[in-house]
């Protein structure tokens, strides 16, 4: 993976751009060399650099002078919410200015009747949902990183959840924004209603990957929080058969909030970290709904039906909160599982539902062609799949090893229908895939945008497009301020 | 139709020639039921089909001048649906011809369930499209997760043929539940029915569509909310909601298998009229203060809880200008207008941002030139 080379004039210039800034956002600005280590990567951590400095404002205006300064100065920008993407959206470059909006965490309006909440997009998450729970509402958009990620990167991202197979992913749920623009310029995309004014804007800036605008705030719609949700696990002896009954329950009409799959080592590695009490078997879903006691029973009754007509190893329906947590248990501790036996790289490439058995076998036969394991976890109900590679990282030629594995079922993920992100991004994890999706014309189209948002590209620039397909426009002299 | 002949490119080959060669503006349209004609030849792209439906993935694709009506047959052979539930505007519109699936996705075109499961725009996995340089372009794709590159399916749902021809769009589909219960209430005012609206909306009993108009078949107001789902489930809820909304009035209830609102999704209100049509979004609690602005002899029917107010003012009214400034916008979707925007104008900065995507996808300004402006 490559970065491209930092610019010297600008690491010349550092002690003029960082007092710039300091003029601009005074108490918002990190240029130590020990402290902008704490930026130098985010969740994907085999690739790191620390940044020329990091600024941290604390409001939309100061976002808008810091902007203004690099602008200015042509200094590369690298927005940051809380650094857990897993794609190196968040990388920096040894030229660039890390611009993090951790400290604008504020909720800034509560609105039940119209049921939306109105953020500041440092704010994480899961405190989203915290802000408005004990009015019985919540947010949907649920990312397993949650407690940690923040609504900045959940629309950079577009991330979505284990419940998106009902809610919807952040694009679905996001009515609007106020951005800063490349040149400083502050504007609002959307707001407290729905459906565009015009073209849907909006819609393009959720899953731009911060190469469009630095997002400050969001209007985000919250829904009332279910009467309750139980889910029921299903273990089979065979993956196809697990597929089988995901597209029997779907074809049956009844569309649970989620339905989540693993199959034999990410059962046997999380069993021996949570010790949730999972069959040992070929693969196991757990499938949860949603409604009244009696509603529940009614849709668990059908799942559980369909399940039994392919011959399961073992169904276990939650009739409690406990059973539930103890279902989920696994499910949620299977990254931390599989953290504790072995270095992984977390792959997210989409299928068709339909393919599952035989992407799934096809994997089986390239771990053994690569003597890599792999563990899979994922979102059936969407074909968000989660291969997990095991490798060790301090192993010589390992991590590449496991880039090339990666690469080959990301490219099996489109071969048959699919695509190479469903929900963790481009980032620089994929970027060089890209032309394995997209012919030179439909990466043409997309970096169009981007030279309409930041014709000077100093917005994450080294993201999502291909160095060599991205170079003449990277290169494009700055418009000026 | 101007006199002019209209091209019909059957292939997207055909369609890039044609774009390509282009030698002035474009008129593009679909199965025309919007009855808008934008300047120059008229262009409709031919390709039709259904070309992938697998109903275990919840997905289909089809060509752009697919019939909607051939693709909600073959969603209902499967017990499945457009969940957005396309609107019949040729009534309202007074038009004539067949919607097809590039004109319903190109204007984002969604009905009542939109308050609850989202616009077109949220169910169009993919697209394929020719700009107006005879560029052909793929984005997004077939599966329901898809973060790989920018959005422009988004960008092109709801575009109205301005940046380029959709060529093929795929969709995600969903079950058609069992049955669907309506729950009315006459006589409400319009902040009352929103308030009973919004308190629906806000209880976990999952409320589909929530409808008000200013008169219904009984000469009286009605206010009309819709749960849907499977038969018990459904039945228990209605009951739980009409306890809930027991102090606005009088709470009727039925339950059958047909989850049709054509009076609602298709305006019917202001069928056959000669009044100008407007579409208001904006806040639900904003609603009762807007349509208390609106000229004299204004109707309204409220769809999506209130955050979308239909509204039938004299022809010509310039209808922003009586509203003033409010936090949404308005389109006006019947009437000539004499002069006033279709389309509300943007803030001055978004605007150069969309004149400057248009430059990039239709160089010449040559589809639909005007349309949206
Ligand atoms: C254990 C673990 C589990 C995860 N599970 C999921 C999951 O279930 N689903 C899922 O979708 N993802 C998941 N992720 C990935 C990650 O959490 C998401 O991508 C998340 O949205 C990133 O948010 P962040 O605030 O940490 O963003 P960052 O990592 O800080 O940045 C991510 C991207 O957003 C851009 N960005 C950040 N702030 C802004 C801003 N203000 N304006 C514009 N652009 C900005 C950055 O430039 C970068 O490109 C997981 C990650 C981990 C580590
Ligand atoms: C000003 C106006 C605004 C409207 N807004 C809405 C709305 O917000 N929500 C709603 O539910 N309904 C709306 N309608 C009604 C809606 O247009 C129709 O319900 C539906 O789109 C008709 O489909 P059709 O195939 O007959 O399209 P047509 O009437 O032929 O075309 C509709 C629009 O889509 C474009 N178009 C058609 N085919 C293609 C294609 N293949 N590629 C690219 N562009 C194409 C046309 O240029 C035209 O702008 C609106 C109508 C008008 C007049």
């Amino acid at each position: 993976m490559e970065m491209p080379k930092p610019d010297p004039q600008i690491l010349a210039r550092k002690a003029r751009i960082v007092a710039r800034l300091r003029d601009a956002l005074p108490g918002g600005v990190i240029d130590a060399e020990e402290e902008v280590r704490a930026y130098e990567c985010d969740a994907l951590t085999a690739y790191k650099c620390p940044p020329l400095a990091v600024v941290l404002p604390s409001t939309t205006e100061e976002v808008a002078a810091a902007l203004k300064v690099c602008h200015a100065e042509g200094v590369p920008v690298v927005p940051r919410g809380a650094g857990t993407s897993l794609a190196g959206g968040a990388l920096p470059t040894a030229d660039c200015v890390i611009l993090g909006v951790a400290r604008m965490a504020e909720v800034l309006e509560t609105n039940y009747p119209d049921r939306y909440v109105h953020v500041q997009t440092g704010r994480t998450n899961l405190s989203v949902t915290g802000a408005v729970e004990a009015d019985g509402f919540f947010y949907a958009p649920d990312p397993s990183s949650q407690l940690a990620c923040a609504i900045a990167g959940n629309i950079a991202m577009n991330s979505g959840g284990a419940h998106c197979l009902k809610y919807g992913v952040t694009t679905n749920n996001l009515l609007g924004v106020t951005m800063v623009l490349a040149n400083g310029t502050i504007t609002k995309v959307g707001g407290p209603w729905m459906d565009a004014n015009g073209l849907d804007l909006l819609g393009l800036i959720c899953g731009s990957e911060g190469q469009l605008g630095v997002v400050t705030e969001a209007w985000l719609r919250i829904l009332p929080k279910p009467e309750g949700a139980r889910p029921v696990l299903i273990g089979f002896d065979s993956s196809e058969v697990a597929g089988q009954c995901v597209t029997n329950i779907i074809k049956a009409g009844v569309l649970p909030v989620a339905i989540e799959f693993m199959d034999r080592p990410c059962i046997r590695a999380t069993e021996a970290f949570a010790g949730a009490g999972y069959p040992d078997c070929e693969a196991l879903l757990i499938v949860e709904v949603e409604g009244s006691e009696a509603e529940i029973d009614h849709q668990l009754g059908l799942i559980c039906g369909i399940a039994e007509e392919l011959n399961p190893v073992e169904v276990r329906q939650s009739g409690s909160a406990d059973e539930s947590a103890r279902i989920w248990l696994g499910r949620k501790s299977a990254f931390g599982a599989m953290g504790q036996i072995n270095d992984y790289m977390c792959l997210d490439g989409t299928i068709p539902v339909s393919e599952l058995p035989r992407v799934l076998r096809r994997i089986g036969e390239m771990s053994e062609e690569f003597g890599l394991e792999v563990a899979n976890v994922f979102h059936a109900g969407d074909g968000n799949m989660h291969p997990l590679i095991l490798f060790n990282a301090n192993e010589e030629g390992q991590l590449e090893l496991c880039e090339r594995f990666g690469a080959e079922i990301l490219k099996l993920c489109v071969e048959v229908g699919g695509c190479l992100t469903g929900e963790h991004g481009v980032g620089i994890e994929k970027r060089d895939l890209m032309e394995v999706q997209y012919r030179p014309d439909d990466l043409a189209a997309q970096m169009d945008v981007k030279d309409v948002f930041d014709a000077g590209w100093i917005l994450n620039p080294a993201k999502v497009f291909p160095l060599t397909v991205s170079a003449g426009r990277r290169r494009a002299p700055d418009q000026a301020a | 139709m101007n006199g002019l002949s209209m091209m019909e490119p059957q292939s997207e080959a055909e369609l890039s020639e044609a774009l390509a060669g282009a030698e002035g503006p474009v008129s593009v349209r679909g199965g025309g039921t919007r009855g808008v004609v934008a300047d120059g030849v008229a262009l409709r792209f031919g390709g039709a089909g259904i070309s992938l439906y697998e109903p275990g993935a919840l997905t289909l694709v089809a060509q752009a001048g697919t019939p909607v009506a051939e693709i909600e047959a073959a969603l209902a052979a499967e017990g499945q649906r457009l969940a957005f539930e396309v609107p019949d505007m040729r009534g309202l519109l007074g038009t004539e011809g067949e919607s097809t699936i590039g004109g319903v996705v190109a204007s984002n075109a969604s009905g009542p369930r939109r308050v609850s499961v989202g616009a077109a725009r949220d169910f169009c996995l993919g697209v394929r499209f020719v700009d107006g340089a005879g560029r052909v372009v793929q984005n997004g794709g077939r599966v329901m997760k898809n973060v790989t590159g920018y959005d422009l399916v988004k960008l092109m749902a709801g575009s109205h043929g301005t940046l380029g021809v959709l060529t093929e769009v795929s969709l995600k589909v969903l079950p058609k539940p069992e049955v669907a219960g309506v729950l009315s209430i006459d006589g409400l005012s319009v902040s009352e029915a929103v308030a009973a609206m919004s308190a629906a909306l806000g209880t976990p009993w999952e409320v589909t569509a929530a409808c008000h108009t200013d008169l219904a078949a009984n000469d009286r107001p009605s206010t009309q909310l819709r749960i849907e789902g499977m038969a018990g489930s459904v039945d228990y809820r209605l009951g739980r909601l009409k306890e809930a909304l027991g102090n606005y009035g009088e709470v009727e209830t039925v339950v059958s298998e047909n989850h049709d609102w054509p009076w609602f999704r298709d305006v019917a209100r202001f069928e056959g009229g000669a009044e100008d049509v407007w579409r208001l979004h904006c806040r639900p609690s904003d609603a009762p203060g807007l349509v208390a602005r609106l000229p004299e002899g204004g109707k309204v029917m409220l769809d999506w809880g209130g955050a979308l107010v239909w509204a039938a003012v004299p022809a010509g009214t310039d209808l922003r200008a009586a509203l003033g400034a409010f936090d949404g916008h308005a389109t006006r979707v019947r009437g000539q207008g004499g002069g006033i925007a279709r389309f509300h104008p943007e803030r001055p900065e978004l605007a150069a941002l969309t004149a400057g995507l248009r430059a990039k996808f239709d160089p010449r300004g040559i589809l639909n030139r005007g349309l949206m402006a």
